[in-house]
């Protein structure tokens, strides 16, 4: 256990569970970056944190250049750890874009993980560059017109030996793509699907349902992207097959926040994931 | 060890670093053990890390820090979990 | 400690500063140009591409990023420096106060240039005065020497156990960076006895802990006040480091403030940074003249040195401060100071504006000025447009 129990973390969030699931992979041996997150909150504050390996707290903006730098402390002293940054969406597609390009286009040794909840939760539910369309946040109250930002691909294209998207739902899948980047050096970029039930108006206890319907509904593709080469992984191998999907319908009804998209609208999300696994076929 | 001088912003591990989570509870799990077939799928998902597992193999929910979200009454397969009204 | 003779060498000030922080042996560097400083950063890249630094330059992608990585590389335990000017310190403020609320050992140095809007390349010192309030010393230099001797005694500075905070190096953007002056070096051993290695190091895997964790109110104010107590105490360390120095490179280093004829001055005109070679040319001019002026150069700007500037002033009949940096809405920056150092003292304080975005100031500005002022027909405040 590495990420002790009583903390802040609001019931049914993930947060907790994608940590400890991390740290059992990279063991104690590993520095945590955290930008301002719900993690900056969770992590607790001066007197105790729930965190059994170091955490540096990280502005909003710099996460990825501190690992940088902790990174090459470490190894101007020799000492064998993994550098980890634990980034929201937030922290990562808009505010902390520049530098976790300027990072993977260094190829910096460092993991990166980016838990995506899709909005900036934190301060209460406000749309971010990952929000996906269609979605309530309260700075989008009647939807989010525009797409979501294509983040790992985005991050594939700067030519980094390791990109992957992994789901909380599928926890082994998860764990193997920590393990297999663990392993590797350079700049390593994990995109987590992290559901959150207060922002995403759903019940507690849907997190892992609404987790694994992302993924079978094909919204949430597995795959990862190692050196350049191309493959989906876990359930999504077999996806390619669009009879094999469940219709998106069945993820979007779950959540308050989808709660007022208009018939047009789930037709345009269900094509939307048609065409991106056409795409996806082809890769 | 690290030694610096005071008022320097650090933190160390706690456990219950936000306080008795228990207490946020509504509703709580309750595992009836005759429906359980020892799956673990609520051990492996429970998303507060507050279930273990006993040397027999059965969950344990630690119901001091348990925030009874109901997760692993959603994820097991034998509706062995029932969300009962916490009864204080 | 025995004196050893430095090497002499004709240095422009990035380079004498690029040559200063080789010697102190940082791990890691992050670079990102800047002008008036980007000379100092490609001496620096030289010197690690030659394998004289051997130290990791993370050529990142941003000001903010080149503070930030550095402040986590000082977090994990290494020797750390950066550069940067103007815009670039502004751009790296949110960091500053990271790094000086979180009591990191960091050195940086600002090469002083104007702020935007409008755009200026050229000298003056907003950029530097602006981040008096985030919990790094201030040092300034008067010549390129100073800007090498500060920043090797910066490095031992910050590091110290009684301090532990980062310090700023500030010199003037092209009057210093770019110009050629007379150095002396020291030799390397004997920078490397007089700085230790370093101890500082907040990731320890048998001892973890959340560096810059959430505080509660009561948590945050205690530890402001103790960051208070800790720039109080190092004005004593300070002054012990300039001693030591001193003795090891054979030349006086003045302390806190510099007096030069200001003992027995009933005029005394105050400055900080390059600006005052010619406060002193005015003043080595007056008093050829028989006028009993000087001239008290401030070196260290934050901790404030009160006690010295107003021991050395306070039975001045009027004292004449020189600003290259403006509080808007208030006054001379360095003036004011000033005046908190003389309260409860009868002595008139003036303030001198000049040099914002370049503008030249020669030795017969201040000379007028300090004449108006012993005429009594100095204004409070006077600009020099």
């Amino acid at each position: 256990m590495m990420f002790l129990r009583g903390n802040a973390a609001c019931p049914g969030c993930p947060i907790p569970r994608e940590l400890d699931a991390l740290l059992e992979v990279t063991g104690e041996r590993t520095v945590l970056v955290v930008p301002a997150s719900c993690t900056t909150v969770i992590m607790g504050d001066t007197r105790g944190m729930p965190s059994k390996v170091p955490v540096i707290h990280s502005a909003f903006a710099a996460s990825s250049a501190i690992a940088s730098g902790v990174r090459s402390a470490l190894d101007a002293r020799g000492e064998k750890a993994t550098v980890v940054v634990w980034a929201g969406d937030g922290g990562t597609g808009d505010i902390g874009f520049a530098s976790l390009s300027g990072a993977a286009e260094r190829n910096e040794d460092i993991l990166y993980v980016c838990y995506d909840n899709e909005a900036y939760m934190n301060t209460g539910v406000q749309r971010s560059g990952l929000t996906p369309f269609g979605a309530w946040t309260t700075t989008t109250p009647s939807g989010k017109a525009e797409s979501k930002k294509p983040l790992p691909k985005i991050i594939a294209d700067h030519g980094v030996p390791y990109v992957a998207t992994a789901s909380i739902a599928y926890l082994f899948d998860y764990k193997d793509k920590v393990r297999k980047a663990k392993e590797m050096s350079g700049f390593r970029y994990i995109h987590l699907l992290s559901p959150c039930p207060p922002g995403w108006r759903f019940d507690a206890g849907l997190t892992v349902e609404i987790a694994k319907l992302a993924v079978e509904t094909g919204i949430w593709p597995l795959y990862e992207i190692e050196k350049g080469k191309f493959r989906l992984t876990s359930i999504s191998k077999v996806l390619v097959d669009k009879k094999k999907r469940k219709p998106v319908e069945e993820y979007l009804k779950l959540q308050g926040r989808f709660k007022d998209l208009k018939g047009e609208d789930v037709k345009r999300i269900q094509e939307e994931v048609d065409q991106m696994w056409e795409d996806l076929a082809r890769m | 060890m690290i030694n610096l001088p005071p008022g320097v912003p650090l933190a160390r591990p706690s456990l219950g670093s936000s306080g008795q989570t228990g207490t946020w509870r509504v509703l709580r799990p309750v595992i009836h053990y005759d429906k359980c077939t020892k799956c673990r799928l609520c051990f492996f998902y429970c998303v507060e890390n507050t279930i273990d597992l006993e040397p027999n193999m059965f969950p344990k929910i630690d119901y001091q820090y348990c925030k009874g979200c109901g997760v692993c009454a959603q994820v097991c397969p034998t509706a062995a979990i029932e969300m009962m009204r916490e009864v204080k | 400690m025995q004196v050893t003779k430095g090497v002499v060498k004709a240095l422009v000030g990035n380079h004498a500063v690029a040559y200063a922080v080789k010697q102190a042996k940082p791990q890691v560097l992050a670079v990102y140009p800047i002008t008036p400083q980007t000379t100092m950063l490609e001496k620096l890249s030289e010197y690690v591409d030659r394998g004289e630094l051997k130290a990791r330059l993370i050529r990142v992608e941003s000001e903010h990023s080149a503070l930030a990585s550095i402040y986590g590389a000082a977090v994990a335990g290494a020797r750390v420096f950066t550069a940067t000017a103007s815009q670039g310190l502004l751009y790296m403020t949110e960091m500053l106060y990271w790094a000086g609320g979180q009591r990191v050992p960091i050195v940086a140095a600002v090469a002083t240039r104007a702020l935007a809007s409008p755009w200026s390349i050229l000298d003056d010192h907003q950029d530097f005065m602006s981040k008096r309030d985030a919990i790094w010393i201030q040092m300034m230099a008067e010549n390129v020497q100073e800007a090498y001797d500060l920043t090797i005694q910066a490095f031992r500075i910050s590091e110290h156990e009684n301090v532990v905070l980062p310090v700023m190096m500030g010199f003037d953007g092209f009057i210093l960076t770019h110009t050629m002056e007379r150095v002396e070096v020291l030799h390397d051993s004997v920078v490397d006895s007089f700085i230790p290695p370093r101890k500082f190091n907040l990731v320890d895997f048998t001892d973890p802990v959340g560096v810059g964790p959430v505080a509660p109110p009561e948590d945050y104010i205690r530890m402001r006040f103790e960051a208070k107590k800790a720039m109080e105490r190092s004005k004593r360390v300070i002054k012990e480091i300039f001693r030591e120095y001193e003795d090891i490179s054979g030349r006086p280093q003045h302390g806190l403030v510099e007096c030069f004829m200001c003992r027995d001055a009933d005029y005394v005109v105050v400055s900080m940074g390059a600006w005052s070679g010619d406060a002193r040319v005015a003043v080595e001019r007056l008093r050829e003249r028989g006028a009993k002026v000087g001239l008290l150069k401030v070196r260290v700007f934050r901790p404030f040195p009160f006690e010295e500037v107003r021991d050395y002033l306070r039975d001045c009949k009027g004292v004449l401060v020189m600003d290259r940096a403006y509080s808007f809405g208030s006054g001379g920056i360095l003036a004011n100071e000033v005046k908190v150092s003389l309260y409860g003292h009868n002595v008139p304080v003036h303030s001198l504006v000049g040099g914002l975005g370049g503008m030249d100031v020669r030795p017969l500005h201040i000379q007028t000025a300090l004449e108006n002022l012993m005429e009594g027909k100095l204004e409070e405040e006077r600009w020099l447009l």
